[in-house]
């Protein structure tokens, strides 16, 4: 198991890596931590012609807020968003997410921004992107234009971006006033990928609720009425529209069972955390 | 940084473990072939190769990594630290790992090198932990002899005397 060979290039400016990624396009990859880009090099399903690494790039290292938005930049890893004393207080799912993204020998190299590029439809990153409105910000040596995270993942490890374009940041809303946030997954073991994710988020006139690890992208739907026998019914329509399928990981029935009981768990766990 | 060609061989010099070292790698090369087959150091283990089972984990500018999804390329100019950085002299093994050989903390050893890196870096930045904290940080670790139950026991006791007598680390 050893990538195929390509050129790697450390760009030393965000203008180096829009001139390199103009020039060779779809045969080249951006490497930030490497977590996910590093073993489909290894198993040979990515044989990019060049490595761009962009950790060198003190502007993308930087986690701000933005009015009313977290802006976290395409080098910021996992471990240091987690580690923000502002992030459970900003928002709150995010915080909760983050400690269930791999390992924590992982989030120390892994980047917030990579895992919404590779766009694994059972990763907690881009399910809370989902659920929270957020916007990815992709930029080019052409243009600059954010997308918003509903259009951004177009399937299974699909996303919108273009073969030139750089993902400089994620944009995830902070948390809003009277509303409440919940993060359940269920794995056989902490760190594997989750057989089904779940994110709620509760308003005072409903609820909506994301769940990764099922279709080939996360997907959310918004409740509006939350009564429970309403509700029951909502969640077992929405289990089915996912179209669980089998794996080695689970049958689809267990999947659609997980969707009703542990989406249902996070709604009210949300709603109980409304503030 | 120009770019560094696929077919070729390039400097690569980091910080290891306190002394300079340096070496010739072509861009695809792993950090860990590189550290066992170019540096000739071999306590750094590899396992499943694509960063699941933990074997390979060492420290990169003070923070956790699996060597093998690493490039040499990208460590360039790092500090890394390996598992041959933990002893504290020839001959002596530092508290964590005199804790693992007292506590049968290993049987066949393939894993104890990225465990130990692990435990030692949760250990300085978390002197006191309990059980459920060290469970939750292993997670990121396979050890197929063990049953993690003596590793945690080891563990346990190492952070004990460390917050007696730290300056024996």
């Amino acid at each position: 198991m050893k990538p195929a060979r390509f050129d790697y290039i450390r760009a030393g400016a965000i203008a180096e890596a829009h001139a390199a990624l103009a020039k060779d396009g779809d045969e080249a990859r951006i490497i930030a931590g490497g977590q996910s880009l590093v073993p489909m090099l290894s198993m040979r399903m990515a044989r990019p012609a060049v490595l761009i690494d962009i950790m060198h790039l003190p502007e993308l290292a930087k986690i701000e807020v933005k009015g009313n938005s977290i802006r976290v930049g395409a080098g910021v890893r996992q471990a240091e968003l987690l580690a923000w004393p502002e992030l459970a207080e900003r928002q709150p799912l995010l915080a909760a997410a983050l400690p269930w993204v791999g390992h924590a020998q992982t989030r120390s190299r892994g980047t917030v921004c990579g895992s919404a590029a590779h766009a694994d439809p059972s990763a907690e990153i881009p399910l809370a992107l989902l659920a929270l409105k957020g916007s990815v910000e992709l930029s080019s040596q052409l243009e600059r234009r954010r997308v918003a995270a509903e259009d951004f993942f177009t399937g299974l490890l699909s996303t919108a971006r273009n073969d030139n374009e750089l993902i400089e940041a994620i944009d995830i809303p902070c948390r809003a006033a009277g509303h409440g946030y919940a993060f359940r997954e269920f794995a056989r073991r902490h760190g594997d990928f989750a057989i089904v994710a779940c994110a709620a988020i509760a308003r005072v006139d409903g609820a909506r609720l994301a769940i990764g690890g099922v279709a080939d992208v996360p997907t959310a739907r918004d409740f509006l009425d939350l009564d429970s026998g309403v509700l029951n019914d909502a969640l077992d329509e929405f289990a089915v529209e996912l179209e669980p399928r089998d794996d080695l990981h689970a049958t689809a029935d267990y999947r659609r069972a997980l969707v009703r009981r542990l989406g249902r768990a996070t709604i009210e766990e949300a709603r109980r955390c409304r503030v | 940084m120009p770019r560094l060609s696929a077919d070729a061989r390039h400097r690569v010099r980091f910080e290891l473990n306190g002394r300079v070292v340096e070496g010739d790698a072509e861009p695809r090369m792993l950090l860990t072939d590189f550290l066992r087959h170019d540096l000739g150091m071999t306590g750094t283990h590899v396992g499943c190769e694509h960063g699941v089972c933990g074997a390979c984990t060492v420290e990169i500018d003070g923070a956790l990594a699996r060597a093998c999804l690493t490039l040499a390329v990208q460590a360039d100019g790092a500090k890394i630290r390996t598992v041959e950085g933990l002893a504290p002299a020839p001959g002596r093994l530092s508290v964590l790992q005199e804790s693992f050989r007292r506590h049968h903390a290993l049987q066949c050893g393939f894993c104890t090198a990225g465990i130990l890196m692990s435990l030692d870096y949760y250990l300085r930045h978390h002197p006191s932990p309990n059980e459920a904290e060290l469970r939750y940080f292993l997670s990121g670790h396979l050890c197929r002899c063990t049953g993690y139950a003596p590793i945690l026991t080891a563990a346990l006791e190492a952070a004990r005397k460390l917050l007696d007598a730290p300056a024996h680390a």
